[in-house]
């Protein structure tokens, strides 16, 4: 997709000024962070599965290659075909080439964050080849032509009245209002569009070397018929998504859900081992696995192999007060939140990213939540420390910290510096003891006023404390 | 640009970042031996109980994602059962089932209900079929393909019906694993495990069955014991 990352703050402000995506994000603030606390209150062993989940990533992306072969051997070995794309443009262009020689007219996809990095929507539909989200969240955004704004539930960010009139506008039916018609009126829509469909298109959650199999997981089962009734079934996953063995799938889909929803277990866990077999009743005669690398390959051995542990499960975003402040749209990337913040200067350039690392108060939840503990607040401190080092920092902003670091090495200086500014700061404020502007603050007194210092400063008192004690 | 040298070139960026460069044969040894005999994960104590014990906690956790669980001492009972249930929904009294011995063996002919097998097509409003397994730590069927089995029996009618022996009611997923390893079979085509009816919460967070999948998922927990050779004894 088209990145607006560069417009971030312009993106925030008009977030913000949303009235009714800061209804729908009112909404979404307490309701998932409680499931989540709630699971992970029920299972004792939630914190060692955590545990036991990073070992087991950690394992995986240190022997990535080798689990890559493995898998793709028995892929192979079971009537599958493996295809490798280096970026997203290889990506497309394979998919096209797949959907070209079944004649595809028509594609259903079940929801895959993959295909929207890769912008495949688009590209379809320029090869005249149409593509069908299945997701609810998907469909609703695919009418409204968006982007899906949480990768877990995409139109997280649109009230029930919007859902509303879109459907209206789309579906050609008399229009409802209630969330039970909402969805039965997709669904019957919906329903049509898997059998007319020549193709299916998923991500997957989890590839298994060891037999491998493509694991798929939701809610709603459309990832089950979008692969199940058409002909063909085409997967694309990240070359990150493999797990040695059937087992080892179960150690990550145990904390998925319960990161991601709060709920037990997802309605539907799905393992796919090669195409329909002679015998089956049902299943896609062809099934095609396309692994994407697209940055992830360059990201091992550096200070950012620990995001490719990431599972997807959207806990970063449902606990950061940024992205529950701006929703998903500001970031003007595939992948919002913390977890974003990291992951897409990597995929479109810090320059063209540089916000996201620094849309974040450092406050530590994200990695406080993360199912795999993926040091969040620390790989956008990297990211800060790589926008400075290409001085892509803003010029006072650099120079300030200049000056900051210049006094900070001279402690004399410094605090001579910080007793003179608070005296003459707590002097200005007077009785109001605080102010509406102040030079070089704007950015704190624009929304908010700034306090005056008051009486003496930590050292100063500290000294005192020690001289009394003596 | 050809699709060898993608696959290759993925490859060597891995092993430059992983270790400099192409893995020994003692590190590919490694991979073998670590697929080969699968390292015991952390199973969660909550379902280790009783077959009794297992049964219960299957039902609970089942009916707390809005599953229904109906218990009858045998095969025969199913029937009647499944009548009552259609009636119970005003639902017709007609569905598609699985050509499962569990089932096959069943008195269908003897009941109202019309019976049809084979594939599953988009007027079929009711499906029956048989579970390779139910796990107790989460309510979760384990459903299985097979030429008897089709997938879609538990997708595309609104009302899933599901027989579960309750012998087969395991601990945990990594049970059913370990019943399908005994095998020495490969896996089917789709191994579904599946936790409740059809959801979503796309529309304002609120819970909604049925999104694509069954509005209705019931569960009859069966007690005797199946014929031998049934579909359910490969994961016992």
């Amino acid at each position: 997709m088209q990145s607006t990352a560069h417009a971030f703050k312009a993106n925030v402000r008009a977030a913000l000024a949303d009235q009714p995506l800061q209804q729908a994000l009112g909404m979404a603030r307490t309701g998932f962070q409680q499931k989540r606390a709630d699971a992970a209150a029920r299972l004792p062993e939630f914190e060692a599965l955590r545990d036991a989940a990073k070992a087991l990533k950690d394992h995986v992306l240190g022997h990535l290659d080798l689990y890559l072969e493995a898998f793709e051997q028995r892929v192979v070995e079971q009537g599958g075909k493996v295809h490798w794309a280096r970026d997203a443009a290889e990506a497309r262009a394979i998919l096209i080439d797949l959907c070209q020689a079944a004649g595809a007219r028509t594609v259903t996809k079940s929801k895959s964050m993959v295909t929207e990095e890769i912008g495949l929507n688009e590209a379809l539909e320029t090869a005249g080849i149409r593509p069908i989200e299945t997701d609810l969240g998907e469909h609703i955004i695919q009418l409204a032509g968006q982007r899906p704004s949480h990768i877990l539930a995409p139109a997280i960010h649109m009230t029930k009245e919007r859902i509303s009139a879109l459907f209206a506008e789309h579906h050609g039916r008399p229009p409802v209002t209630q969330a039970p018609e909402l969805l039965a009126e997709a669904r019957a829509f919906l329903r049509q569009r898997y059998f007319e469909a020549d193709i299916g298109i998923t991500g997957a959650n989890f590839l298994v070397a060891e037999t491998g199999s493509i694991v798929l997981v939701t809610n709603e089962g459309n990832a089950e018929l979008t692969q199940g009734l058409p002909k063909v079934h085409v997967v694309l996953a990240g070359i990150e998504k493999l797990v040695p063995t059937l087992e080892d799938a179960f150690v990550l889909l145990r904390v998925l859900a319960r990161s991601a929803t709060g709920q037990e277990f997802s309605a539907y866990t799905t393992v796919l081992t090669g195409p329909k077999r002679p015998a089956d009743l049902d299943g896609p005669g062809e099934l095609h696995v396309v692994l994407l690398d697209n940055g992830r390959a360059g990201m091992l051995g550096t200070e950012f192999q620990d995001m490719l542990r990431c599972i997807r499960c959207g806990a970063c975003m449902n606990h950061c007060p940024v992205y529950l402040a701006t929703g998903g749209h500001a970031y003007g990337s595939v992948y919002p939140g913390p977890m974003g913040a990291v992951l897409t200067p990597g995929l479109v350039g810090i320059e063209e990213a540089q916000h996201l690392p620094n849309a974040s108060t450092f406050c530590g939840r994200c990695e406080q939540v993360c199912p795999v503990r993926i040091p969040l607040p620390k790989m956008m401190r990297h990211w800060r420390e790589e926008q400075f080092r290409r001085q892509l920092t803003p010029p006072t902003a650099r120079y300030g910290l200049k000056l900051w670091a210049f006094a900070a090495r001279r402690p004399a200086l410094y605090h001579l510096g910080a007793k003179v500014t608070s005296r003459l700061l707590g002097w200005l404020g007077g009785r109001r003891g605080r102010f509406a502007s102040l030079p070089l603050a704007g950015g704190w007194t624009g929304s908010r006023d700034l306090p005056a210092p008051e009486g003496q400063s930590f050292q100063a008192l500290w000294a005192a404390r020690q001289g009394r004690g003596r | 640009m050809t699709a060898g040298d993608a696959r290759a070139e993925i490859l060597a960026r891995l092993g430059h970042g992983l270790r400099g460069g192409a893995p020994g044969a003692e590190q590919r040894q490694g991979i073998v031996a670590r697929l080969a005999t699968p390292a015991a994960t952390l199973i969660p104590s909550r379902a280790a109980l009783d077959q009794a014990g297992r049964i219960v906690l299957f039902t609970r956790q089942a009916e707390a994602v809005q599953a229904s669980v109906e218990r009858l001492p045998g095969p025969a009972e199913l029937p009647a059962a499944v009548a009552a249930y259609l009636r119970r929904h005003n639902l017709p009294m007609r569905l598609v089932m699985a050509r499962d011995p569990l089932l096959t063996a069943a008195p269908f002919a003897a009941s109202m209900i019309q019976v049809r097998y084979g594939p599953v097509v988009e007027a079929d409003a009711v499906g029956l079929t048989v579970a390779l397994a139910g796990i107790a730590e989460t309510g979760t069927l384990l459903l299985a393909s097979s030429t008897e089995r089709p997938t879609m029996l538990a997708f595309l009618p609104e009302t899933a019906l599901v027989v579960l022996p309750s012998r087969q009611v395991l601990r945990a997923y990594e049970d059913a694993i370990a019943a399908w390893r005994a095998t020495g079979e490969g896996l089917p085509r789709s191994l579904n495990f599946v936790t409740g009816p059809s959801r979503s919460g796309d529309i304002e967070q609120t819970l909604q069955l049925g999104a694509h999948g069954p509005r209705r998922l019931h569960i009859l927990l069966i007690d005797e014991p199946a014929p031998a050779g049934d579909g359910a004894s490969d994961a016992a």
